[in-house]
């Protein structure tokens, strides 16, 4: 990775590739890494391009818009911190990624446009999470 | 017509005590089974020089050769979730076929049920790509990993929850017939849907059980075989393959590593799902006996849904599946493949008693692994 800014160099969880996407979550940014070679983006990060094996990997920042691929809502209170019924989900941005997320403020359905929300953590950097996109 | 060296058989199966179990660890539930196996290839531990096992300690074929007394010459702790079994077979055949060892030993057990061991949280280590990108949302691990995959499967093809419910109606149909099954009651699709919700689309009767329970099976050569005190049923075909870890980095939730297991399976096998009498698919959840079903060839993508309806699956139907019960109502000992496999040789054996499927001489065991269908392997046996 080329990208060697200040906030790049901190690891909040110990894992030097992926600091950059959370410094920029810090900022309340969703980046992504893009190929410089064949344009194509890649979550979560790695050294090379999958798809080309090029080397130049930049972080790109992203819409935060895209389509719920899939979702469940769950019912049982098994994990602390989540009341249930809750919505986990992979959304598919808009450029293409999919990510494993949570769709918030309301009820939702496999299709739906949601964009980017983020949830405050506390001693970590905010959580992407998603949300109906004609809701306010 | 294989050479001698390529002709690879089971000729032995057991499973270890099952449901709960109060007067054993894992380790002497493995014993247990091992040694009945081994008795039907007319064969004891001594014998054998190859160990396969997982989830049986941090260097699963070390702790349990040490505990049987096993010095292997070939070792193997693959794990590639409840699939490693059939891809332990797989892996038997190359090495019994290239020579490295001959008296193959695959062996499994957990008291997951007595030991209320098994996490529902994945992800906790902040370090870990799971940890940081799948962990903070709350998934319910295995269920609502597996409850993404059936929604998208009800979306783009219009599958109903009756038809998911008819997959543990019909589980249920054959746990009736087998003594071992740990729920035997009647059930009936409105009982499926009336069961709670868990993760949707997922109701509880959707998942299966958490049981102990494990099993041993024997891989031997030709030559090997001829000893055996049961009839020795050949291995004609295996497969196996994964595709990711976590949800997002699957692209089609409806595709699966199964297509690539099965067409290595059937390929090498040399026959197609038209050929098969009896089939044991992993049945963790409703919705994934649908992926099997299309990944194996028995219908078009997308009407696993509609292939499952009228009792197919089920006793006197067309195509018998899940013939001891399942994941869903005979035993889920958080790895079910293995007793796939021991159920498959015994249909072809003809001795499954009020459950045999008449004439049975073709059969398969399609494992799936990890908590999102990461992985498949599938094993074509055959009754010579
Ligand atoms: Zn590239």
């Amino acid at each position: 990775m080329s990208d060697k800014t200040p906030e790049a160099r901190a690891e909040p969880f110990g894992d030097p590739l992926s600091a950059p996407f959370w410094a920029a979550a810090e900022r309340r940014e969703l980046v992504a890494q893009r190929c410089e070679a064949c344009g194509r983006y890649q979550f979560y990060p790695r050294p090379f391009c999958l798809s080309c094996n090029g080397d130049r990997m930049a972080w790109a920042t992203v819409k935060g818009t895209g389509t719920i691929y899939s979702q469940s809502v769950v019912h049982l209170a098994a994990i602390p911190g989540f009341e249930p019924p809750y919505t986990v989900a992979v959304v598919a941005l808009d450029e293409g990624p999919h990510l494993t997320t949570n769709i918030i403020g309301g009820a939702s359905a496999i299709g739906d446009r949601v964009r980017l929300a983020w949830r405050p953590r506390e001693g970590m950097p905010p959580l992407p999470v998603f949300e109906k996109e004609e809701k306010r | 017509m294989a050479a001698d060296r390529e002709q690879v058989y089971i000729a032995g199966v057991a499973e270890s005590p099952l449901g709960k179990v109060a007067d054993h660890t894992e380790l002497s539930m493995v014993a247990l089974a091992a040694r009945e196996a081994l008795g039907e290839a007319g064969m004891t531990l001594k014998d054998v020089d190859g160990l396969f096992v997982n989830y049986m300690g941090e260097e699963g074929s070390v702790q349990v050769g040490e505990y049987l007394g096993i010095q292997p010459a070939y070792a193997d702790s693959t794990d590639i979730g409840g699939a490693s079994f059939e891809a332990f077979v797989n892996h038997a055949f190359a090495a019994i076929s290239s020579g490295r060892c001959e008296v193959a030993l695959i062996a499994y057990a957990s008291r997951q049920r007595s030991r209320r061991g098994r996490p529902r949280q994945m992800g906790t280590d902040n370090y870990t790509l799971t940890g940081q990108f799948e962990g903070p949302y709350g998934l319910v691990m295995p269920i609502s990993h597996y409850a993404l995959l059936a929604a998208r499967r009800m979306h783009e093809f219009g599958i109903t929850p009756e038809q998911m419910a008819e997959v543990a109606v019909t589980a249920r149909n054959w746990a009736k017939l087998n003594p071992k099954s740990w729920i035997r009651d009647p059930l009936t699709i409105a009982d499926v849907l009336a069961s709670p919700m868990m993760c949707t689309p997922y109701r509880k009767l959707d998942c299966c059980l958490i049981t102990d329970g494990g099993g041993a099976v024997v891989v031997t050569s030709k030559a090997r075989a001829r000893d055996a005190a049961k009839r020795a049923i050949r291995v004609l075909g295996t497969g196996e393959s994964h595709t990711h870890w976590h949800a997002s980095q699957i692209r089609d939730m409806t595709a699966s590593p199964g297509a690539a297991a099965a067409q290595a399976a059937f390929g090498m096998a040399g026959i197609g799902p038209d050929d098969v009498d009896v089939l044991e698919p992993y049945d963790n959840f409703t919705g994934a006996v649908l992926q099997h079903l299309e990944d194996l060839g028995f219908c078009k993508r997308g009407e696993g849904g509609a292939f499952v309806e009228g009792g197919r699956l089920g006793p006197g139907g067309a195509l018998p599946s899940m013939t001891m019960g399942g994941g869903l109502s005979y035993c889920h000992p958080g790895a079910l493949g293995i007793l796939l496999i021991i159920e498959a040789v015994r249909q072809l054996r003809h001795e499954a008693g009020a459950r045999q499927v008449k004439d049975a001489r073709i059969g398969v065991a399609h494992g799936i692994g990890g908590v999102i269908h990461s992985s498949s392997s599938t094993v074509v046996l055959a009754r010579e």
